[in-house]
């Protein structure tokens, strides 16, 4: 049954499912992708009124919740909590830029490409807001099937084996969490609901949250949560999928994959692992920590001997993302509200570094490092913007990572200084590949191919110039998406506390 | 103006403004507009600075809140400007000398293309705001924003040429080099957050913060600290950037070495005295790399031809001394030798590319010679710049470097004597470069010669203004042996460095060592100038080959091959090892593995749904028999 009235999180999640499918009805490329867009505005218009007119409190506000499968225990019940509402944003804010950016890529069945690029976001935005466990995991394989498709339809030369690896990680993650969502399910408390059925167990977040679970029991669980997350982060060792699939994927595939869907997994250890199993966390920290760090000088390392542009920007991201999930199981303030803002400050980075690879590969089919060089010659626009953002993904100051590395690594300084000082290393490795690429992709002289080039156009300045100002807007004031994060952790230690 | 914390914020904006206009109308801009906006902001900071400078003379600090940088309920942190004696000191030396480097910039880089020539004043004001932000900082986390700002900007400036890849390799150097002391920057800073939930000045040094500190806490950050100012003052083992920076503009360098950048490290260290002074093992630490510095670039810079490189490891050989100063509690003495160094080097700097641009580009000194009959101005300055970092007195140069002597004779005699030597050495290499520019024959190209010609008037006065301020601006210095009340400058910072405990810095000697010192430092330099004179003044090329020695100093210790072979090399084969094997056989041999496997059983189990019923029923029978064994006996 649905209510007579819609709610923001709800909105989020019907307009782009609703116009996703509505999406495979059209027939002409201009008419899909004018519908896309608009649909995209509409949704990044219901977010940006959700940043004015919510309460930002954890679960208990902004809450929807319509008895769904009420005989097993399960509500639609979907709500935005301060870090639903900067995930959403994110989401929100990337899909037009993504789609603007790709307006002038062709692509094959462009209905079905649209249209399963709309039904991800509703995938996504259904993952952000999901408040009950089964719709989680709803929402969870929604964002990822059309990901499947989009890859093995429209991705690169090597599509098929990239897309295999991609399906083996990410659906044996999906399939342990499952498991582990079921035996949780099976421990939870009874619940009644207003309209008299009783039901021995429920879904719900809360239900989840005062689940009964030994140590032991507890122990286990957190490894098939963990290895669901750690695959979508991905976490060092179960990366490997990473790298090939946003090489193979179409750009605007990789920007969502890469911006927005890596960001699945680290909502889901703030969400449904941290909070649900806070003994096993505790616990386990120390190993996944190590993980974590290992990850991030393996990840930096590797980058720094890659030739391939689009797998460089990959393992760079692996090792931030490795940062992110660090500076959350630190567990304390400062690491996790980094850790809030970075998740913002990293969609937003590599989704214009995704813009920037894709605009060098339409003009010059290249994307080795090796074959390029001298583009500042030919296009100076392209070369500042590209340079601002790259230096945001490394941290530079008074760009928006700047303020979230600062915080995440003294939040992994607080857990341990060593950790924090290996993991610093990046620090400087990520220098090294940055402008390592900077230098052979721009610098030095023009060469055959590179030498027809033509600067940006207006538009791409547009695009390209929006994500350069949000990057110096919070870098400058970053406590705009700080606030956003206050009741989340706040609510989140205490929980902790409580039970550990 | 009534309020002067009401204008302290335009002081670094100013130069951001500078930058933004220059920026982003690089394309239509006029050089003249460009050169103009670019000089008058930086001009306009100097005016406001001086205003700043005489309230803080009058006894008026200013700690200045605008808005919350990070605000959580663990730390707060706000983007706090502080202005005292030190950071007033420091405003006029950068905006003051960063404007004079600004109105040379107009002329030397006028054969550049208009866009590239805003590109480059853009740069130089962003520098010059860097640098602002990083000394005006009210906590760590601000100053390291003008840290990596600074870092940032001498990588765009040093690759301003960018399609030279030579070039481009030595900005990326000096930026990764920066880097990896700025690490170390970031690490006390998390230990500071740590231990007392702050960084900012104020709170830090208070002595309520201080107690929460063990010593052990103390060395630690401060060692930290000090590996971040190793990396921006080009120190051991992190100095290798800056001889390789001189591939920027002339003007670019001058402002690295003399107003901004490789002074932060200084500046740094001098805020953070109060923990230096209760820190015995990192002040050692800070003694044996600087006087180690001081001689290894001092012996380097002995052999090398090209101009600015000499120039350069003086720098380096220079900063070592006012790292020996901060070792030994002389903080005032370390400051006071970044003011005169900050004078001479940028007179030597601009001075050498007054030469280049007389020679057409040319920077090997034994293509040069002679060109004293030519360049009037440049060479009288020239040679006033040489006699300041020679130690000759009066000139600034004396002044702070026998501070710097004196205060390492107070604390052991040996360093006293490294001291002396490097200074010697230094006279040497400086003249040794004097005379083969300026004196004896030349030696370059007819072209060249032709070509020859004294520098337009944006190019001289900068250099007369610098020439006079390398005679007279160590007189705030004089100290209280040769005048009574002397040192000025030690009273105008006593307020920033008498908190200190532990250590007592102000040396202790009497008058008559002191006397003596100063006569042994003096005789020493001016022996070591008339050898150099000598021996260079009527230098000839010649294709003998060097002798070992010389050969290990051309190469320059081979440190830089050290670094290669030790940390770079190893590295990449790491990491080639971590693709190649462990990525690609590892991880996802194990993934494909497991795929194939699944795929090989799968097509093995094909046999058992072939669609027989016969199989079937045999099957079902195997299997009934199973189960009824396994019931049978368990």
């Amino acid at each position: 049954m649905l209510g007579t009235y819609f709610t923001f999180p709800e909105l989020l999640i019907w307009i782009p499912l609703i116009m996703g499918i509505l999406c495979f009805f059209f027939k002409k490329e201009a008419v899909v992708k004018s519908f896309a867009l608009v649909a995209s505005l509409l949704t990044l218009a219901v977010s940006i009124s959700s940043l004015f007119y919510t309460n930002a409190s954890y679960i208990t506000y902004n809450v929807v919740s319509y008895q769904w499968m009420s005989q097993i225990g399960n509500t639609f019940y979907v709500g935005l909590d301060g870090t639903g509402r900067i995930l959403t944003f994110l989401s929100a804010l990337a899909f037009p830029v993504i789609i603007i950016a790709s307006y002038n890529n062709s692509y094959k069945n462009v209905n079905a490409f649209y249209g399963l690029l709309l039904l991800t976001q509703a995938g996504i935005m259904g993952v952000f807001t999901a408040m009950d466990a089964l719709l989680f995991y709803f929402f969870w394989e929604l964002a990822l099937i059309p990901v499947y498709f989009l890859c093995s339809r429209w991705g690169g030369e090597k599509r098929i084996q990239t897309t295999f690896k991609f399906f083996v990680y990410t659906f044996l993650g999906s399939l342990l969490m499952l498991t582990g969502i079921i035996y949780i399910y099976l421990h939870t408390p009874p619940r009644s609901f207003t309209n008299g059925i009783q039901v021995d167990h429920s879904f719900a977040l809360n239900a989840f949250y005062s689940a009964k679970l030994s140590v032991t029991e507890q122990g286990w669980l957190f490894w098939l949560f963990f290895a669901a997350f750690a695959v979508k982060m991905p976490v060092f060792p179960l990366h490997t999928w990473q790298p090939d699939t946003y090489d193979q994927s179409p750009a605007p595939v990789t920007m969502v994959l890469s911006g927005l869907m890596v960001k699945m997994g680290l909502l889901g250890v703030i969400r449904w692992l941290i909070p649900v199993l806070p003994e096993a966390t505790e616990k386990y920290t120390y190993i996944v920590m190590l993980l974590c760090v290992a990850g991030i000088i393996y990840a930096s390392c590797i980058a720094m001997v890659q030739d391939n542009l689009k797998k460089l920007v990959a393992y760079s991201s692996i090792a931030h993302i490795g940062l992110m999930c660090a500076a959350i199981f630190a567990m304390n303030e400062i690491g996790l509200k980094g850790a809030l803002l970075q998740m913002f400050n990293h969609g937003i980075n590599i989704v214009g570094l995704w813009i920037v690879i894709d605009i060098i590969e339409k003009r010059t089919g290249i994307k080795n490092i090796s074959q390029l060089g001298g583009l500042a010659n030919r296009a100076p626009a392209l070369t500042i913007l590209f340079v601002i953002i790259a230096l945001a993904n490394i941290a530079l100051p008074l760009t928006n990572s700047f303020v979230g590395e600062l915080m995440m690594f003294t939040g992994i300084y607080r857990f341990n200084p060593w950790f924090a000082a290996v993991a610093g290393l990046s620090i400087i490795l990520a220098a090294v590949y940055t402008l390592n690429m900077i230098q052979k992709v721009f610098y030095g002289n023009t060469n055959s191919i590179t030498t027809q080039v033509n600067d940006i156009s207006l538009k791409e300045k547009i695009i390209l110039g929006a994500i350069v100002l949000i990057i110096f807007v919070l870098g400058i004031y970053p406590q705009l998406i700080i606030d956003l994060t206050k009741e989340t952790v706040d609510a989140l230690l205490v929980n902790v506390k409580q039970k550990i | 103006m009534k309020n002067i914390s009401d204008i302290i914020w335009l002081i670094p904006f100013l130069p951001l403004l500078g930058f933004l206009i220059i920026g982003s109308a690089r394309n239509i801009l006029s050089r003249s507009v460009t050169g103009m906006i670019g000089s008058g902001t930086i001009l306009a900071s100097f005016i406001l600075s001086l205003m700043v400078f005489w309230s803080v003379k009058n006894g008026t600090l200013y700690s200045l809140h605008y808005f919350d940088f990070i605000n959580i309920s663990s730390l707060k942190i706000g983007f706090d400007y502080k202005v005292d004696q030190l950071t007033s000191l420091f405003l006029l030396i950068i905006t003051g000398v960063g404007f004079l480097i600004h109105v040379y910039s107009t002329s030397y880089m006028h054969a550049e293309p208009a866009k590239d020539f805003a590109k480059y004043f853009s740069f130089l004001n962003l520098f010059v705001f860097s640098m602002l932000i990083l000394v005006m900082g009210g906590n760590y986390v601000i100053m390291f924003i003008g840290w990596e700002g600074v870092g940032l900007c001498s990588y765009l400036l040093i690759g301003y040429w960018f399609k030279n890849n030579d070039y481009t390799n030595a900005a990326k150097k000096a930026f990764i080099m920066n880097r990896i002391g700025d690490l170390g920057f970031l690490l006390a800073i998390f230990w500071f957050i740590s231990k007392t939930g702050s960084v900012d000045f104020d709170i830090l040094f208070s002595s309520s913060t201080l107690a929460k500190l063990s010593p052990a806490d103390i060395t630690g950050i401060t060692l930290l600290l000090f590996v971040g100012a190793t990396g921006k003052s080009a120190q051991i083992p992190l100095y290798t950037w800056l001889p390789d920076a001189m591939a920027g503009p002339t003007p670019v360098s001058a402002l690295i070495h003399a107003a901004t950048m490789v002074t932060a490290g200084i500046y740094m260290i001098a805020r953070s005295n109060i923990l230096y002074s209760s820190a015995q093992i990192t002040q050692n630490v800070m003694v044996i790399i600087g006087m180690a510095t001081v001689i290894l670039a001092a012996t380097i810079a002995l052999k090398q031809n090209d101009i600015k490189k000499v120039l350069a490891y003086s720098t380096v050989s220079q900063l070592g001394y006012m790292f020996v100063a901060l070792g030994v509690g002389s903080y005032t003495g370390a400051v006071f030798h970044v003011m005169t160094h900050a004078f001479f080097k940028a007179l030597l700097f601009l001075g050498a590319g007054s030469v280049i641009h007389a020679m057409s580009g040319e920077q090997d000194m034994r293509n040069m010679g002679g060109l004293k009959k030519k360049l009037n101005i440049t060479h009288i300055t020239f040679l006033i710049g040489c006699l300041a970092i020679a130690g000759m007195p009066p000139l600034s140069g004396f002044f702070s470097k026998d501070e710097i002597l004196a205060a390492s004779f107070a604390e052991s005699p040996l360093l006293w004597a490294f001291g002396i030597a490097g200074a010697a050495m230094t006279a040497f290499y400086m003249f040794r470069l004097y005379g083969m520019t300026f004196l004896g024959k030349f030696r370059g190209t007819s072209e060249q010669k032709d070509h020859l010609h004294e520098s337009p008037a944006a190019i001289t006065i900068p250099l007369i203004v610098l020439a006079l301020l390398a005679i007279a601006g160590g007189w705030v210095g004089i100290p209280e042996l040769f005048m009574q009340g002397g040192h000025r400058l030690e009273a105008f910072l006593k307020p920033v460095f008498e908190k200190k405990v532990g250590l007592p810095g102000t040396h202790t000697l009497t008058h008559q060592t002191e006397y003596i010192l100063i006569a042994v430092s003096v005789v020493l330099s001016l022996l070591a100038i008339i050898i150099a004179v000598m021996r260079y003044r009527n230098y000839e090329r010649t294709d003998k080959p060097s002798s070992a020695v010389s050969r290990v100093l051309e190469n320059k210790w081979y440190v830089d091959e050290l670094y290669q072979n030790i940390i770079v090399n190893p590295l990449r084969a790491l990491s080639h090892f971590f693709t190649n094997v462990i990525e690609k056989k590892g991880i996802d041999g194990i993934v494909n593995g497991t795929g194939k496997a699944v795929n090989y059983s799968s097509r093995q189990l094909r046999w058992v749904q072939s669609g027989q019923v016969g199989a079937y029923v045999l099957l079902m029978v195997l299997g009934i028999l199973v189960i009824f064994i396994i019931q049978l006996f368990l």
